[in-house]
This record gives C-alpha cells, structure tokens and sequence, in this order.
C-alpha cells in the first residue's frame, strides 16, 4: 500500500501542524457530497414553488428510511473493502416472510424478531463463507442473492397484502412537529440505527478494527487484530440492516412481495460511494452515506416536482453522479500513495 | 551486558518440501543489547524469526523466554508474550491516524467506548519518549515513510518491552532517518529492551549492534562481538570462500578474450532512481559480461531494472547505440533489443498458469504483437531446442509452469529471453536454486552468447561465479557503484572484491 | 476415463444432459426434432434458440472476465441496442428495407463499440475497479436506452429484422446460426492469433506480463468492446424476437446468468484461462434450467434457489480452504499469508 520509493520527506513539527491546519484529506469526498447536495437543494427551491417547505425535505427521509438503513449495512461491509450483493433480496425476503407468517396467524411481536434473525443468519453464513472458505465477496453474496431471491419466490410469488394491526398502525403513525410537518416512526428507528453505526465506527474498538481491514488487512492481522471475527460481523450487520430495511419496506408498502427491492442493492452501492466512502476500503464515513440517500432521494424528488422528466433520467443523472465521484476517488487516492 | 540472555534459541531445524530452511541453528539475545542477524538471501533470517514468533512450527529444537520454555502459535502469541516485530514493509494501516495505530487493538476505553483524548495523550507520551513530535490525530499516511517505521516501533515497544525484532527497518530509510532509528534504538538498550536487528547494511551494523550472528544457508557460522570482526571477515563469514563442488569441476580461470565491441551498446550517465539506486555511471558493450556483485540490498536489481525500462529513473540518462532514449516501458526496451529476467521468477518471471512453451514464447510473441503469432511448427521448433538445451524437466512443453521445479521455472524464464535474441541480456540471479550440472550449463552458455557478440549484464549473489564469467566487474554496496573492476585475464579476486564491498568509497 | 472425468467441462455438460434427459419424463416428445415447413421444431431446438442471448452475453463476458475484470453493464448494451435499432427501423418509410435493416444493425453495433471503449478506458486508463467502472454504465445505460424510447415500448413490424430472431436458414433457427458463427469467428480470431495467450498471460500475472514485454491496455479495451458488441448483438436477437425494443426487460439481470455460465464453464473470475467452449456450454446449461422447470412443472421460482445452489457448489469447490477442510482432517501448522517457502 505504501509507495517505498517516494522521496522521504523530513518531518518537523511545524511542517506537521501545517499539514493538520489544510484540509483532512480524507474529508473532502463528503464535503463534495454535502455541497452537491446544498447545490440540488438550491436548484430545487429555485425552480420550484413549495420546495422549500420543511416536509419536502423530511419526505425524503421518510421516503428513504429503509435505504438508510440497508445503506448503512453496507456502508460497514464496503469499509471492510468487500461488497454486499445481497441486500435487496434479502430485503424482499424479509417482506415476503413477514407478510406470509402474519396473514397466518402469527402474532406481529414473534414476526418481527424472527424475520429479523432470518436476515442476520444469511449474513453470518456469507461472512463464514467469505472469510473461511476464501470466496470473494462478489459471488458469495450473489449467491446469497439468488437464494434469499429464489426462497422468497417460492414461498409467494404474489404480491400479499398485511392487514396486520401492529404493522398498519406503524405505517400510519406518524410524529409531528407542527402543522403539515412530520415524519414517520421509520425515520426514527432508521436514526436510530445510523446513530449506533456511526457510535460503533467511531468510537469502538470493533468499528476502527472495520477500518484497520479495509486500509490493510494483511497488516491488521499481523497487528494482532480480530480480522476474521470482524470480518464476519460486518455481513451480519449487513444482513441485519436488510433485514431491517425489509421490515421498514413492508411497513411503508404494507405488503410482501418477492419483487420488492429489485436493484435496491445497486442504489445502496450508489448511496456509499457517493457518500464519499471509498470502495476499496478504510476511508468514509456513515454520515457520507447518509447524504449519498440523501442526493438519491432528492434527485427522485426533484424529477416528481418536474413533474414532466421522467424516472429515467434518474437513472442517467445517478450514473453521472457515479463516475464523479467514482473519479474523485481515484484522483483523491492516487495522491494519497 | 553479563545478564542471562532473555531469549535462547537451540537447535533449531526447520524444513520445508525440497530444502532445510534451517539446521541446527543457535541464537540467543540478552536484554538490553543489539543483536544484529546477517546472512544472504536464502541464508535463513526470516525462516529464524518466523520461526521464532509462531508463523512457521519448528521441526525440531527449543525456545526459552526469560527462561521459560516456549512455543507460539502465531505473532499475536509472540506479542502477548513480550516480542514484538516490526517489519521491513511498514505493517501499519496508514488511514488510520498515528494514535490509532499505536493504539489499536487496545484502546484506553470507558464501558466499551473509546477515550480518543486519553489514546491521543498517551501516544504523544509515547512519541516524545522516544524524541518523536508528531501530530497524533493526523493520518499516518500524511508521514514520511521513516516516521512511519518509527510508529511501528513505538507501536512494538509499548506493546511488549521485552524483545524488539527489527526486520532490515532501514532498506527505504536515508542517512539522516536511520541515525534518528538509531537514536531510538539506543533509548530502548537502556531501558532493558533487548532488539534483535537484521540488516544487511554492514556501516549500520558497525554504528549500532553489538554482537552479531552470521547465517549461511540455513546454518549457523558463528555468533561475535562486532568489535571482535573486521568488516573484511564478516562479509568472507557471509559470503564464503569456500570452493563449491562446480568450482573443483570447472577450474579453467577466466581466458577472457577482449573481442567487445568498440562503441557500447548501452551508456547509463548518472542514471538513478531514489530510493532504489543512487545515481551511476556504466557501459556495456557487445561481446562483454558486465557483472554486478555486491551484498543483498545494495541495489543490484534496481540497477538492472532501470536498464530495462522496469522502473523509471529520475535522474540521469540513457543512451542506446550511442542515440540518447527513454525506456519508458519494457516493451520499449525490448524493442532495443534488451531483455530481462527477473529474480523473482514465480511473481515477477513465469506465468504459473500457462504451459511451458506459452511461457517461453511469451515475449518473442508480446514483441510481434498480438496479430503475428509464432507459426506452431516454429513454435515448437524453438520450444524444442531450449528444452533440450537448457535440461528442462520435465520435457513436456505442455505442462503447467508452476508444476515445475523452481531450478525449471528459472529455466523456463531464461529461455524466454533467450528466444528473443537480444542484443542485451540482463540476468538477475539466473542460477538461484538450480543443481550443479544446469549451473555449469548456464554459465557456458552465457559465455557462448557473449562470444557471439550479445552484451550481457550478470546479477548475481555468488561471487565466484561473478569473478568467474565476467569481463568487468561493477561493485555495489548500499545502493552505490562504488568501484569498477577490469576483469579481463581474470585479474581480479574475491579478496578483491570483498574488500571494495567492505570498505567502499563513502556511502 | 478418468481423463474424461477430469475434463473441466465434464460436470457441467453431465449435469446438462441429466436437465435434459430428466425432461423425457414429463413430456416424452421431448428429444423429437420435426421438420415442417424446411423448419427444424422441438423443444432441443428450442433450448437452443433461447440460449442465444445468452450465449453472446457469455462469450463476450468470458474475454473481460479472462482479463482479471467483470463487466456489469452488458444487459444495458443490449437494451440500449434494441432501442436504437428500432428506432430507426421505426423511422423508416419502409420498415421491410432490407438496407434500412442493415443500417440499423450496423448503429446499434458501432453505438457498442463506443460504449465497450469508454467502459475499457475506465478501467484500463484510469484505473477503477472493473466492477464500479462498468456499473457506471450499468445503471447510466439502462436510462439512456429508456430515454431514447421515450419510456415506451417501440413496436416494428420488419420482416427482415425478425429474420434476426425468428427466422430460419437451412432448416436452422438464424440466431442459433449467428452465436454458432460469432462464436466461431472469435474462437478463430483468439486462438488463431496471440490474443488468447496474451489476455491469458494479462490476468494470471499483471506483473510478469509486463516485464515480458505485453502491453496490457488495447488488450483490456479490447476484450471490453468484444463484451459490449456482443451484448449488442444479443439485444438485436431480444428485439427481433419480440419484435419491439423493450428498456426496461431487455437484457434485464442478464449479467448476472453471464457471470455465471462463465463461472460453469470453468473460467476462474480471478482471470487467466479461459473457456469459450465452457462458457457457451454454462449458458445452453442456463437456459436448459429454465425449460426444465417449466415442462417439469416446478415452479419457475425454484430456478433461482437452483442457480444459488449451483454457484455456492462451485464457488465451494473451487475454494482451495473448503477442499482442505473436507478432504484433509489434519490441522497443519498456522500459516500467515505473508509465509512462502523461501526460493
């Protein structure tokens, strides 16, 4: 990782405290992010009349909270340098399990952990398979994808609706703030999450371990360190935050269904690296994905206000959001060697 | 320094699938001394140290620390137990910022949370212990390379201070740093550490150690006070003198014909890379063997690489057939007619994957370009003769390479430039790990080419095989040509020679 | 024998015909090939004639994959080809225009060619992972194909264009023709000349590839607009067959049954060798799958839990830790990464 040829420079205190006034490098990605996102914002309340109203904005989040959280599992796994391809399967299994085990019968408080164990074990069993058998990241998590995919298909290949009391009244309540202004109990449970994410990363010894293996694991396990302990957690918690993300989904559609979160996993992808974490690893923060939801989801609204632009131009816009930053990346790495 | 050693090794042998890695090998270390291990490449340094810290079993022999017998699983173990290693590679994870490194994996923590102002107070603490003033919150990849080898010992130091391993902490370091890493070094003897230093730098050994242990191919040659050896006898106790069994086969002295050519091939002036080679000055001509010799680290293979466009110089200039160039790729310098083959054959050499005969056409076949393949027939033709030529076992073109031997692989290797018929041929370490017969094989056949007007430039850590084949003698010592030797009638000795690595104009 | 066994592509082309044979079963005309009309008709000639996207999609992925890369984008190719060449037959005064079809074809193709370059130069000259490089365009492209239909699903009625999908020559369905002569071109054009050894030496070794003189970057581009022609072709060969330019179904997930095939047919993702003959035969296994459960009546939802199955069983075999794990009961001593027998 570290260029041995590069001319050694002699260190002083001052040329040390010099370097630390400058700009942290590793900051500007998501300062980039933050200032796209004040930029769309602008665009917004300028071309559009009610953009400025407080909800449009907390819409968002309401919109989006299970992208938070499923984005926030896999802001963990990508920090470690891998990658999570299972999470929107893992997500509709999630539903489809749910609504299934609810339109039979099962009382919602012994759904709810259930489902959210289901998620957590796939993910321990692809951590286990990733780590002990050496499978990359890539395809164990696909076939994780294609089973979680495949399972919930066959369990119901139809959409299935939940009539459940508990699940309706999550779905309808709602946290208000004054007139016209709320959010939705999702938004809270997904605060709470990203709040213990970015604890976890920050301020444990666990979290800095994450970024220990995404900047060397090589040199993190001749640290000393629990690389394969780590390793592991991180797709638990990944496959955990699907699992979430698929309860907080059946909450805002009220249904189950095995086509649910199709591709959610690339917009959780997208979220990250535009959020400024790097994919390789060992660089990024949780709060970073966080706006990457958030630039999504303004994009989404922005094209709604527009009312004339169609979705697919989301698209396009997303994938030139991605190569900026995907090139910003590189440009802000490369330097770094 | 009367104290009983903290740290004894006896008897250790260590094997592995085709070589003794180490057999029967000594070391004890006290505490508060510097214990310099030297050797050669292949010599069983890091084998000794593998061994001692857990990642390798030993097959046979024992252990004591602080006279307890033992025996460690793996490097966290070594660490619990009071040794701690730093590496030649610094094994530190530079996004994290220099507290963090220094701290991870036993952060001062409150129920579990991180107290980030102690960890960033103590590592200040630490640093300035050993006279470092640093800006812990900052990311370690904002820090040169020295300092951060110098975290990387702080890091060692605190978490275990009983037993420092340094594994050659100096190869990327300049004059200025390496003194500061000996300051260090001489904080910690007094405090009781005892640093077990491996280098191959022989001006550092002198400045800093104070008994050393000499291994040669896996065995121990002896243990001394460094005041008690002169740097002639240390590097003649590394290097041996000595004759191998192909020396008694082959006594013919070098009748070196002085037929090279009149203009050189290839002028370097003032060529150089930081940090790899310092700048330097040669010619090859045709017909002639240049060899380089000089200790492990002295920059041998650096040199070579820039000759072929490996690496690229930012110092100094090329010049080819007399017409300045830019070798800015090796395809580039193959289009010039140089070819190289590297040390590192498994990573760096052959394509493991491929059969022999895609190996050895790989080159002739990347400089043709990928719409002018090698007719089959010539193909196999030429694969044919180099097999037969070279002894490649087994004969079978069509075998996986990395199923080959790693005498065969090297083989395969030379065979590859060989076919491509160049004007230069830089070998590096062409008879590592090859049986006696082959070697005898090789060299003849390089004296073959060269009489047949091919340039040669020859690496190599044998010195008698160096003094055997070439016309002139380049000496490196610590990433410098020091001195050239005119080789021609055999003139020159090894006496010679060790005695230009040893002493050496002024680093 | 065992020489047989040991073929890599032996378990896959055993477990093909276990799919087919199994199919007897259940409709026991299934192994009956007629001829009507100078048409060949029966369920083999249609296992054949749905594994041709497919099939071009696997071919093309198996040179990126050679390289040590992976290219997600090629559903995307195919659907922004199927737009553009119905876009212009839709424009044309006449769409039965044998020139006008041609025309089209020929855009769709260079429009490939310039996306598999700009994929390439991502990768090769600015140096992003194959994955996110391409996924650029994986998700860019899709909206770019469903901008040029305007979101729409663009109907032709060309009867040169269905020939593409749906016509037959010689008694042979035309698209099972055109993947039998791509893929015959470029088993020639690799084989034949130095390309396949040079992209073979480029993924098993970067390092020794370049000090033997290779130069890694055309070869890279190269192998990425291979992909994305392919891919193009692939989506000339939905489009004709449903005889529209659907953005949203065309080539939809299609990269991800490329990635497989490819894996089946015995191509390591690490890249190095590779096996055209493996990948085409993983994806006639492919889309073998998908017919059996049909005739057989199982629900098409098992297809996926039998792909999951599929790959966890190869990835597991080809992990060099999980055959120790088996197979070897004796626990050798611990050994770092950084260990290597010194040379």
């Amino acid at each position: 990782m570290i260029d041995v040829t590069a001319p050694p420079q002699p260190e002083t205190a001052a040329t040390a405290l010099r370097k630390r006034r400058g700009l942290d490098r590793r900051h500007i990605p998501v300062l980039a992010t933050l200032a796209l996102l004040a930029l769309m914002y602008g665009i917004g309340v300028g071309n559009y009349d009610n953009f400025s109203d407080t909800q449009v904005l907390l819409n968002v989040f309401v919109d989006n909270a299970f992208l938070l959280v499923v984005a926030a599992g896999m802001t963990f796994v990508i920090l470690t340098g891998g990658i999570d391809l299972s999470v929107g399967a893992v997500v509709a299994l999630t539903t489809v399990v749910a609504a299934t085990l609810l339109n039979a019968g099962w009382p919602a408080l012994v759904v709810l952990p259930l489902v959210l164990l289901i998620g957590t074990t796939l993910g321990l069993g692809m951590g286990v398979v990733i780590h002990y058998f050496k499978v990359e990241p890539f395809i164990a998590t696909l076939a994780g994808m294609f089973l979680a995919r495949g399972l919930s298909l066959l369990i119901n290949r139809n959409s299935i609706p939940i009539t459940d009391p508990f699940w309706t009244s999550m779905a309808q309540e709602r946290i208000r703030f004054g007139p016209g202004v709320f959010i939705s109990t999702s938004v809270v449970i997904a605060l709470v999450v990203l709040l213990a994410g970015a604890f976890v990363l920050a301020y444990t010894r666990f979290g800095r371990t994450v970024y220990a293996i995404g900047g060397s694991a090589d040199s993190a396990l001749l640290m000393g360190l629990p690389v394969g302990r780590t390793r592991i957690a991180v797709y638990t918690i990944s496959g955990f935050c699907s699992a979430l993300g698929g309860v907080l989904l059946s909450f805002y559609m009220l249904s189950g269904y095995s086509l649910h979160a199709q591709g959610m996993e690339l917009d959780a992808i997208a979220a990250v690296v535009i959020g400024g974490v790097i994919l390789t690893g060992g660089s990024g923060y949780l709060f970073g994905t966080v706006l990457g939801v958030l630039v999504l989801g303004l994009i989404q609204t922005i094209i709604t206000f527009q009312g004339t632009l169609s979705s697919w131009w989301t698209k396009i816009v997303i994938g030139i959001l991605l190569f900026a930053f995907i090139v910003l990346q590189r440009l802000v790495t490369r330097r770094n060697r | 320094m009367g104290d009983p050693p903290i740290l004894q090794m006896t008897g250790i042998r260590k094997a592995f699938p085709g070589v003794v890695a180490l057999d029967g090998v000594d070391f004890s270390l006290r505490p508060g001394e510097v214990h310099a291990l030297m050797g050669e490449n292949g010599a069983g340094k890091s084998t000794l140290i593998k061994v001692l810290t857990g990642v390798y079993g030993i097959d046979a022999g024992n252990i004591w620390l602080d006279g307890a017998p033992v025996r460690f699983g793996g490097p966290l173990q070594a660490q619990q137990a009071g040794i701690s290693t730093v590496y030649q590679e610094v094994n530190l994870c530079a996004n994290l910022s220099v507290a963090e490194n220094i701290f991870i994996g036993r952060e001062p923590r409150r129920f579990g949370k991180i107290r980030w102002s102690e960890m960033r107070r103590r590592s200040v603490e630490l640093l300035a212990g050993l006279d470092l003033h640093l800006d812990v919150a900052a990311p370690l990849s904002t820090y040169s390379l020295a300092i951060q080898q110098m975290v990387a010992i702080a890091r060692a130091v605190d978490v275990s201070a009983k037993v420092l391993i340094l594994d050659e902490p100096t190869s990327s370091l300049d004059a200025s740093e390496v003194e500061r890493l000996f300051e260090v070094m001489r904080r910690l003897k007094r405090d009781g550490v005892a640093i077990l230093f491996i280098s191959h730098f022989l001006d550092q050994i002198y400045a800093v150690a104070d008994r050393l242990t000499v291994l040669r191919n896996g065995t121990l040659i002896g243990e001394y006070p460094v005041a008690d050896l002169t740097p002639m006898q240390l590097v003649t106790k590394m290097i041996g003198k000595e004759l191998t069994v192909l020396e008694r086969l082959e006594q013919e002295p070098r009748t070196v014909t002085a037929d090279a050519a009149p203009e050189p091939f290839l002028e370097a002036q003032e060529l150089g890379r930081t940090g790899a080679i310092e700048p330097f000055s040669m010619a090859v001509r045709g017909g002639e063997i240049v060899g380089l010799a000089g200790l492990l680290g002295s920059g041998r293979t650096e040199l070579a690489r820039l000759l072929f466009g490996a690496d690229r110089p930012d110092h100094g200039s090329l010049k080819i057939d007399g017409k300045p160039t830019t070798l800015r790729t090796p395809r580039v310098a193959m289009n010039h007619g140089i070819a190289f083959s590297s040390e590192n054959r498994r990573t760096e050499g052959v394509v493991g994957e491929l059969s022999v005969r895609e190996n050895i056409v790989l080159a002739l076949q990347a400089s043709r370009g990928w719409s002018r393949p090698i007719p089959r027939r010539k193909q196999d033709e030429l694969v044919e003769r180099y097999i037969k030529t070279l002894g490649i076992r087994p004969a079978n073109p069509d075998v996986a390479v990395r199923n080959l031997s790693g005498g065969n692989q090297q083989k395969v290797l030379l065979a590859r430039w060989l076919i491509t018929e160049p004007r230069l041929l830089i070998v590096d370490e062409p008879t590592r790990g090859i049986d006696v017969g082959a070697k005898a094989e090789i060299q003849r056949l390089l004296v073959e080419l060269a009489d047949g007007g091919m340039a040669v430039l020859f690496v190599s850590a044998e010195l008698e095989e160096v003094l055997r084949l070439s016309h002139k003698i380049e000496v490196l010592r610590e990433r410098h040509l020091v001195e050239e030797l005119d080789n021609t009638g055999g003139g020159v000795d090894a006496d010679r020679v060790m005695q230009a690595i040893a002493s050496g104009a002024n680093a | 024998m065992t020489t047989i066994v040991r073929h890599r592509l032996f378990w896959p082309a055993a477990v093909l015909v276990v799919l087919l044979v199994s199919n007897v079963f259940f409709s026991p005309r299934f192994f009956t090939i007629t001829l009507q009309d100078g048409h060949l008709y029966g369920s083999l000639i249609d296992v054949l004639r749905s594994a041709t996207p497919l099939a071009l999609v696997a071919l093309g992925m198996t040179m990126v994959i050679a390289t040590g890369g992976i290219d997600l984008s090629v559903g995307s190719v195919m659907a922004i080809s199927g737009a553009v060449s119905c876009l212009i037959i839709g424009d044309l005064s006449d769409q039965n225009s044998v020139g006008g079809v041609l025309l089209a074809v020929g855009a769709a193709i260079v429009l490939a060619l310039v996306l598999g370059v700009w994929n390439g130069v991502l990768v090769s000259v600015i140096g992003i992972q194959p994955i996110i490089a391409t996924l650029i365009l994986m998700v860019a492209g899709r909206g770019i194909a469903q901008l040029l239909t305007d979101g729409q699903i663009i109907n032709v009625e060309s009867a040169p264009f269905r020939v593409i999908g749906a016509g037959y020559a010689l008694a042979i369905p035309v698209s099972v023709i055109i993947v039998a002569v791509v893929v015959a071109v470029s088993v020639l054009l690799i084989r034949r000349s130095a390309l396949g050894v040079l992209v073979e030496a480029v993924g098993a070794s970067p390092t020794a590839s370049r000090l033997a003189g290779i130069r890694a970057r055309g070869l890279t581009i190269g192998a990425y607009v291979f992909a994305a022609v392919c891919a193009a072709i692939a989506g000339l060969i939905f489009a004709s067959n449903v005889r529209s330019a659907d953005s949203n179904a065309a080539g939809n997930l299609i990269e991800l049954d490329a990635i497989l095939a490819v894996v089946i047919g015995g191509t390591a993702l690490t890249g190095g060798r590779f096996s055209i003959a493996g990948s085409v035969l993983g994806a006639v296994l492919i889309s073998a799958l998908d017919i059996t459960t049909i005739t057989v009546g199982v629900p098409a939802e098992t297809t996926l839990l039998f792909k999951a199955v599929v790959v966890v069983i190869l990835c597991l075999s080809q992990s060099a830790a999980f055959r120790a794990a088996v197979f070897r009961r004796r626990r050798t001593a611990p050994v770092t990464p950084a260990a290597e027998v010194p040379a």
